[in-house]
């Protein structure tokens, strides 16, 4: 099969996937308490590790851009330049990719062992739809909690980027926060959670379905896993671009 | 020796003279391979299919057409007289819970106890805790596995989780059972065991069932004994002969995707066939 026909393929695959997902939330039973342990597995586990790459995004924007910004004589713009980088673009990308590396391949490979010693045939032949009873809940966790991380994400890095402008560069705090306050629309805060909700969307979705569709052994776990993370990290950024195109459509092109 | 019970089976509605399975004319290819090349055959009520065949003959993929896992290319699949070729996910659940699939390894959900691999179909269908309770011990008591009832998967021997994984698919007292090569990898004391409790539901329960393996010591386990119960609800197992002729046992041998033998295991071993000769003496 050609590259383009694999691509069609996959994207039918997945469209089924999500009607079936869709069926699931519609029909009994709904899984809720396996929804309520994929929120705790997936969003609080995911806490610390995005709280990180939050907090030194935030640091590494500010130590980038507060000399260019000194040159200019514009430091007092830096918790704007930290405010909209972060909750625009690299708090929801840097976020949804951290979650793809860390639930995206557990998510492929919990799902993809299961086909393998054959617990997803076993499930069906019980009577049960594995895209109702596995994949729904996973994706559900990740839209509900995925935004969450991402809010978390943007808080810490503000924080991160304040310390650094304080401590490195003794700009005043009160000078750094104003600035936040000023730099930050409404817009910004709905476009920044609208986003991670279609990323964890697209995590869910392509995770479950190359777990699903595993083949060859544990070799093929393995092979299911990375191309799990590569995909939903490459459609998460492809997403990013033109989610970015829409909302600005919607919102207007807020300047600095 | 077990000490049995009397399980309720479904009872279905359909004619005895109908069978459990059939299979017409059945097709299956992968891409270019050819997995099954117009398969007939039929299951009696009541009768154990015994399917011979190497290892990419076929054999998993009779089972998984059966349960709709796999489609056919063209042909029909009956099950209970219904056609189930071209039914939707939502009949052939339904069709599904007429019957038990015991799978290779167990098949055991990993992150289930014992008790809520065994509990699952009923928990699915929101029955009850405490039948669900009386169910499981019912059934885990019938492989005689009751200790094992709070144990993960992980704790449990092969031969264990083949057993489990045999309770599994008995709650529901589905009226066809499906074994997939169930005694693959076990020590021989272990895999008779499995070929007994094979034996109890057919001469005891009166189930219909494929089992599918490669293991000639299962033939001859299956086709040349019976269980009987005594007057104190103990269990034994005799040898055909003098008292008592198996009729209900037969044996398929599919080799490369085709039926190459279907009769009884006498039969079989009278079989001029150079494959099937090979097959039964390993030489």
């Amino acid at each position: 099969m050609n590259p383009f026909s694999r691509f069609l393929v996959e994207l039918q695959d997945i469209s089924f996937l999500f009607w079936r997902m869709l069926r699931g939330l519609r029909k009994q039973p709904r899984y809720f308490d396996e929804m309520i342990r994929q929120m705790d597995s997936i969003g609080v586990g995911s806490l610390a590790i995005v709280s990180l790459t939050g907090f030194f995004t935030g640091c590494v924007l500010i130590l980038q851009a507060y000399p260019t910004l000194e040159y200019y004589g514009a430091q007092s713009s830096a918790g704007q330049s930290v405010a909209i980088t972060l909750i625009r673009e690299l708090g929801p990308v840097l976020c949804a990719l951290m979650v793809a590396g860390r639930v995206g391949s557990a998510i492929s490979a919990e799902l993809g062992s299961m086909v393998v010693s054959q617990q997803i045939d076993a499930m069906r032949a019980l009577g049960t739809s594995p895209a109702r009873k596995l994949v729904t809940p996973r994706v559900i966790a990740l839209v509900v909690t995925l935004p969450l991380l991402t809010v978390a994400a943007d808080v810490f890095g503000l924080i991160g980027g304040g310390i650094i402008a304080r401590y490195l560069y003794a700009l005043d705090a009160n000078t750094y926060i104003t600035s936040l306050r000023a730099g930050i629309t409404i817009q910004d805060i709905i476009g920044g959670v609208i986003k991670p909700l279609a990323f964890g969307f697209i995590i869910g979705l392509i995770s479950c379905h190359k777990g699903l569709t595993t083949q060859g052994g544990t070799v093929g776990v393995g092979k299911s896993t990375t191309d799990a993370v590569v995909l939903s990290s490459i459609t998460v950024i492809i997403a990013d671009f033109f989610l970015s195109k829409v909302l600005q459509g919607f919102f207007g092109n807020t300047l600095f | 020796m077990f000490e049995t019970e009397t399980i309720s089976r479904q009872q279905s509605p359909i004619s005895p003279i109908v069978p459990a399975i059939e299979f017409r004319d059945v097709d299956l290819a992968f891409d270019d391979r050819v997995i099954l090349d117009a398969i007939n055959f039929t299951v009696r009520r009541g009768e154990t299919k015994i399917v011979l065949g190497g290892s990419g003959s076929g054999k998993s993929t009779i089972i998984k057409l059966i349960l709709g896992l796999l489609r056919p290319d063209a042909g029909t699949v009956l099950v209970d007289g219904e056609d189930i070729t071209n039914a939707d996910e939502q009949e052939l659940t339904e069709m599904r819970k007429k019957i038990g699939m015991v799978f290779q390894e167990g098949a055991l959900f990993d992150s289930l106890s014992v008790y809520d691999n065994v509990a699952y179909r009923l928990a699915e269908e929101g029955i009850d805790d405490d039948e669900i309770e009386h169910e499981v011990i019912r059934m885990l008591r019938f492989v005689d596995l009751e200790d094992a009832i709070d144990k993960m998967p992980i704790e449990l021997s092969g031969g264990m989780r083949r057993r489990v994984g045999i309770a599994r698919a008995l709650v529901g007292s589905p009226s066809i059972v499906l074994f997939d090569e169930p005694t693959a990898g076990l020590d021989p004391p272990t895999a008779r065991t499995i070929c007994e409790l094979a034996i109890k539901l057919r001469d005891l329960e009166g189930v219909s069932s494929i089992f599918v393996t490669h293991e000639m010591n299962n033939l001859k386990y299956l086709s040349s004994e019976y269980a009987i119960v005594d007057g104190e609800g103990q269990v034994f197992f005799e040898q055909e002969g003098d008292k008592l002729c198996i009729i209900n046992t037969k044996v398929m041998m599919i080799k490369q995707g085709n039926i190459i033998f279907d009769g009884t295991d006498e039969e079989l071993k009278l079989s001029k066939d150079p494959y099937i000769h090979r097959f039964i003496t390993g030489r």
